[in-house]
């Protein structure tokens, strides 16, 4: 199942929910790998009535749980949608709107995945916010986040209160959501707006960024990571076998590098994200439709695993 | 030729006779010389020392001591003709004449002179005889003089010796006469109150006495002494504790009481005890003085009350304890020493409490004055009592103090750079009335530059008191060493210079990236200003302290190099700043226009919109006025064709005022139309205009991408360089950028893209003479436009003769 955005003549940006074919994934549906590039036909399951609201400007599943919960930002409305039995139609099960001074527009949202998946956090203009799904009420609020808009954000898949997001501001800031005063890192590596950032999903101090300077960047923020010094993760399997010693790795003072930057692309980078499959690979998305996919290199991938 | 007449020089020998007929005399006179002293056997070569002649033992050597006349004839004969025999001949007979003539001469005058010499030799002889009979007569004279005076000497002998008894004997009487009347001289003495006159009788009777006491006679008189002491003792005490009666009295008395052989000790212990008293007066009168009321006396006036007072008092004590307790040895020093250090260190306490005072301001002379009489005074007991390190403790005192004058200079630079600040901005905000510009950037550069400096000047000459050559504490270490170059130097002067660097870079860093808390102009200024810091005015300023403090010091100290650095590093910081804020406001105004608009259903264009217009007006503005940012009652008039008149250099810049120019590259000599017809009729179409049909549209993207990889890549926030275009460069870059960024996120209808096409082309004609790099405006529009096309859905694109009319129309 995935979902994507259309558009018709009046400039609405609406949502629908597909349906992938089967034949290409046949272990599970919940993959959301894009496969927007083969001859196979996607089977329209229904549309999210936005018509009310104004034009979609994000949709998110719930990350885990049974896939019938989606959330979408309309202009300035967050919409909790409830996919009924096989999803043949979608119920707004519950909404809020963010009241304020002027035109305030969702830019971006991304689901927790922690805390139940009970939290919800938006973007717009330069403040982020998060949500309650379950009151649908806001529960923090980082103003001015960014100097300027901001274009994105994402959760860290293992620390609870951590956060990313990264906007026209030429920077990406770490947040930890209990503290919403300061940024608790910011990197400073692109020369123009950041459109995406995104945590490895399993080792989640390497941190994608793309920017419109047409570069992607790959960094590698141990200092905030949920595994500090890189030896944890599979420590107990390797102790055994080999004569080195964990301290020496630890003695490492942990310390926040860019690892690459991508140059591949010749015009603005819209999007990265990482396999949900294979942990160490990546794809990037330009404006001119190159879809470039990398690597994490080699020696930090046996770094990060030794 | 004169010096050789008078005489010549004993190295002129007859070998190198001189020319001319002048010379002739001495060379005679010479051979006369010469001749003479080979008559008294003095070998002429070693008299005359003469380095170079013929050979003495010569033979043929007319005037050599072996001259043999038959060889020389013979030589003559045999080497010479007859005429040089006969010139020979007569030069013989004319010397030979010359010679006689000489001698003549020389006898006839030195005759009487011979004569008389012998006269008095003879005379001379007969007085030694005379002489050697009184001699005689007088050593004989001489031997019964002494025989005469051994006799009488014998005889005076007896006599003398009891006249000396008698003398003894007289002397002893006087002592025992004096022992006798003791007692009733003291007991006057001492109803006549003239106890030193007491004291002085006992002493000098106490040791005999003390010797005889065991004659009943004496014993008598030593009792009745002991008695009249004693009360002449209590006396004294009594005087003594009464005290009031003022230091050296008091110093009499215990001299008088030591001497009368009363316990040192005690006396010692009592004698500071009262000193303390009235020290303590003295403290508590200043103390006194210095109390809650305002009205205290100047610091000065407190000093001096103090030195005067306290101090005075504090070195009669101690002059006068170290005279009469002398005899304490060490364990005495200690104790006054010990008393010194803890009144000295009261006082201390009360003029450092004066001292911080005055640190919140006011006048620098008068306090330098005051430490210098402070410390000038504490030098004497300082002297005196070298072990109470009160000396030391007040140039510690005065170090604090200059240190914490210089702390305050600091903050006072400091303030003074904030005050300029707020008056900049106040300057800038100022509403300007019509027709009358405020006071340019230019000039109110050059007043914060000039108002710091004069500041800098200030504190400098304000702390250069401190090590003025007549204050006193001037050459102490830590003032010529420490305080000019770690104080002044790196303290004072370095650190200003950094913290004013801060306070700028701080400008960058404000969250409010957006609010736009500070006014652009005023970053552009900061950065001109650290850029001339770094440029001229640091070196001048660290030179003229090393000049105002010869630093003698060693430590390590900041370099100018390094400051430079920083200053640059802060300008290029806060350019590039000012270059995204700028961009920013323009980029903000783009994309408000891009996003608002509904580029559907707009309609054909007739006009370029206004926000184009108002985005080159805002960047000639940035360029040509003192513009800070879109002014809000500002029409938006239409006055391009006025911004630029023919004669475009009498414009003062804004960023052109503080920037140079800088280097543009590929500089078309104009014209925005030529390059227009490249960019529109040949490379738009070529490259778009074709392929608008949706089912090409592979053909774009490729031709794009191609056109990319011949392109440099844009580094869009990239540093700037220090000059106008690099500035402006900058600028436009953003905003274009933006606007790209922004017309992707839309979709366009046919007239849609056609607008933007106007769009384009007007910002093209009117933004290429601001950049470096003309090909990169092209760039980015070129980009706009194919990225509108790409989002519309029927891109037909408009001709490019009707887009030039619709641009020239403006």
């Amino acid at each position: 199942m995935y979902s994507r955005k259309a558009s018709d003549s009046k400039v609405l940006t609406c949502a629908a929910v597909w349906r992938m074919p089967k034949e290409l994934e046949p272990g599970s549906h919940e993959s959301p790998d894009d496969s927007s590039s083969t001859a196979h036909t996607l089977e329209l399951l229904c549309h999210l009535d936005n018509t009310a609201h104004g034009s979609m400007a994000c949709v998110a599943w719930e990350p885990t749980g049974d896939g019938k919960k989606v959330i979408s930002l309309a202009d300035n409305h967050i919409l909790l949608w409830d996919l009924q039995e096989s999803s043949s139609q979608a119920v707004l099960a519950s909404s809020a709107s963010l009241e304020g001074k002027g035109q305030l527009k969702f830019t971006s949202g991304r689901w927790s995945p922690h805390h139940n998946c009970t939290q919800v956090a938006t973007a717009n203009d330069t403040a982020v916010r998060g949500w309650d799904t379950r009151s649908m009420s806001q529960i923090y609020c980082i103003e001015n986040a960014h100097g300027q808009l901001v274009r994105d954000l994402d959760f860290n898949p293992n620390k609870q209160y951590y956060l990313a997001s990264c906007g026209d501001d030429c920077k990406v800031k770490f947040w930890d959501t209990r503290n919403v005063t300061e940024p608790v890192k910011t990197l400073e590596e692109h020369s123009h707006w950041v459109w995406s950032v995104r945590y490895n999903h399993s080792h989640d101090q390497l941190v994608l960024t793309g920017s419109s300077d047409s570069r992607v960047i790959l960094s590698n923020m141990v200092s905030i990571s949920s595994e500090p010094f890189g030896h944890l993760v599979d420590d107990d399997d390797l102790s055994d076998q080999e004569e080195r010693r964990p301290e020496e790795k630890s003695q490492e003072p942990p310390q926040d590098s860019v690892i690459a930057t991508y140059e591949e692309h010749e015009d603005s980078v819209y999007a990265v994200d990482w396999s949900s499959a294979d942990p160490w690979l990546f794809a990037s998305l330009s404006y001119d439709g190159r879809l470039v996919i990398n690597r994490v290199p080699r020696a930090l991938k046996y770094h990060i695993l030794l | 030729m004169a010096a050789a007449a008078a005489g010549p020089g004993p190295g002129s020998g007859p070998g190198d006779s001189p020319e001319g007929p002048e010379a002739e005399a001495p060379e005679r006179r010479r051979k006369a010389h010469g001749m003479l002293k080979l008559y008294y056997g003095l070998s002429e070569g070693e008299a005359a020392g003469r380095p170079a002649g013929p050979d003495p033992l010569d033979p043929t050597d007319l005037n050599g001591a072996h001259f043999d006349p038959e060889v020389y004839l013979d030589k003559l004969r045999r080497e010479c003709p007859l005429a040089q025999l006969m010139d020979s001949e007569t030069d013989m007979v004319r010397q030979i004449r010359a010679l006689d003539s000489d001698m003549q001469t020389l006898v006839y005058e030195n005759y009487n002179k011979f004569i008389s010499a012998t006269d008095t030799i003879r005379k001379m002889k007969n007085d030694f005889r005379k002489m050697e009979d009184e001699m005689d007569r007088l050593a004989t004279n001489m031997a019964v003089i002494t025989d005469f005076s051994a006799r009488i000497s014998a005889t005076l002998q007896d006599r003398h010796e009891r006249i000396t008894k008698l003398a003894g004997v007289h002397a002893l009487l006087r002592k025992l006469q004096f022992l006798f009347e003791l007692p009733s001289r003291l007991t006057k003495c001492v109803e006549l109150g003239a106890y030193g006159q007491a004291v002085r009788y006992q002493g000098r009777a106490r040791a005999v006495l003390q010797q005889y006491q065991h004659l009943p006679s004496f014993r008598a008189i030593q009792d009745d002494c002991q008695v009249i002491t004693a009360r002449l003792a209590q006396q004294l005490r009594q005087r003594f504790r009464e005290g009031g009666s003022g230091a050296p009295e008091q110093a009499e008395c215990v001299e008088l009481l030591l001497a009368l052989g009363e316990p040192a000790e005690e006396l010692c212990e009592e004698f500071l005890a009262h000193a303390r008293g009235r020290l303590e007066e003295e403290l508590r009168s200043l103390e006194a003085e210095l109390g809650p009321s305002p009205p205290a006396p100047d610091v000065l006036e407190f000093t001096d009350r103090g030195g005067s007072g306290f101090v005075g008092g504090l070195c009669q004590v101690a002059a006068a304890y170290q005279e009469l307790f002398a005899a304490q040895g060490p364990a005495g020093a200690e104790r006054l020493a010990a008393f010194a250090r803890e009144l000295g260190g009261r006082y201390f306490a009360l003029v450092e409490r004066r001292l911080a005072q005055e640190q919140g301001g006011g006048d620098n002379s008068l306090l330098v004055r005051a430490l210098d009489r402070f410390h000038r005074r504490l030098r004497a007991p300082g002297a005196l009592l070298a072990a109470a390190g009160l000396a030391e403790a007040a140039t510690e005192i005065v170090e604090r103090v200059a240190r914490e004058r210089l702390g305050h200079h600091l903050q006072g630079l400091r303030a003074a750079f904030l005050g300029c600040l707020t008056d900049v901005r106040q300057a800038l905000a100022a509403p300007r009335l019509a027709g009358k510009e405020g006071p340019g950037l230019a000039e109110l550069l050059a007043n914060v530059a000039s108002s710091i400096l004069s500041h800098i000047k200030a504190s400098l000459a304000a702390v250069h008191l401190f090590t003025a050559k007549e204050v006193s504490f001037s050459n102490k270490p830590y003032f010529r060493g420490e305080f000019c170059s770690q104080g002044v130097r790196e303290g004072l002067i370095v650190g200003f210079i950094r913290s004013m660097c801060q306070t700028a870079q701080s400008f960058c860093d404000s969250p409010g990236e957006k609010g736009g808390a500070t006014p652009p102009a005023l970053l552009l200024l900061l950065s001109r200003l650290c850029l001339d810091y770094e440029t001229a005015t640091i070196s001048y300023v660290l030179t003229l302290t090393d000049e105002q403090f010869l630093v003698q010091d060693q430590s390590p100290v900041t370099p100018v190099s390094t400051l430079c650095a920083e200053a640059r590093e802060t300008a290029r910081r806060l350019l590039t700043h000012y270059v995204k804020v700028q961009g920013l406001v323009i980029s903000q105004m783009l994309r408000k226009s891009v996003e608002t608009r509904d580029w559907l259903s707009t309609l054909e264009p007739r006009n370029v919109r206004a926000v184009m217009k108002r985005v080159v007006e805002d960047t000639t503005a940035i360029d040509v006025q003192g513009i800070l940012g879109p002014r809000p009652g500002l029409p938006v008039g239409w006055r391009i064709p006025m911004l630029w008149p023919p004669c475009s250099a009498c414009f003062h810049h804004q960023v052109g005022l503080l920037y140079e120019e800088g280097v543009r590259k590929a500089q078309s000599s104009d014209s925005s139309k030529r390059t227009f017809s490249v960019y529109s009729s040949s490379r738009q179409q070529g490259r778009y205009a074709p392929s608008y049909t949706p089912s090409a549209p592979m053909d774009t993207n490729l031709l794009s991408n191609i056109q990319k990889l011949f392109s440099e890549r844009i580094d869009v926030f990239s540093p700037v360089e220090f000059n106008k275009v690099s500035v402006l460069t900058g600028i436009i870059k953003i905003s274009l950028k933006t606007l790209l960024e922004c017309v992707r996120l839309r979709t366009f209808g046919r007239f849609g893209l056609q607008q933007v096409q106007v769009d384009c082309h007007f910002l093209q004609l009117y933004l290429w003479r601001f950049v470096a790099d003309e090909e990169l405006v092209h760039l980015l529009l070129d980009e706009v436009v194919a990225s509108a096309a790409l989002r519309c859905p029927d891109p037909v694109p408009m001709e490019p003769s009707v887009v030039e009319v619709i641009c020239e129309r403006g």
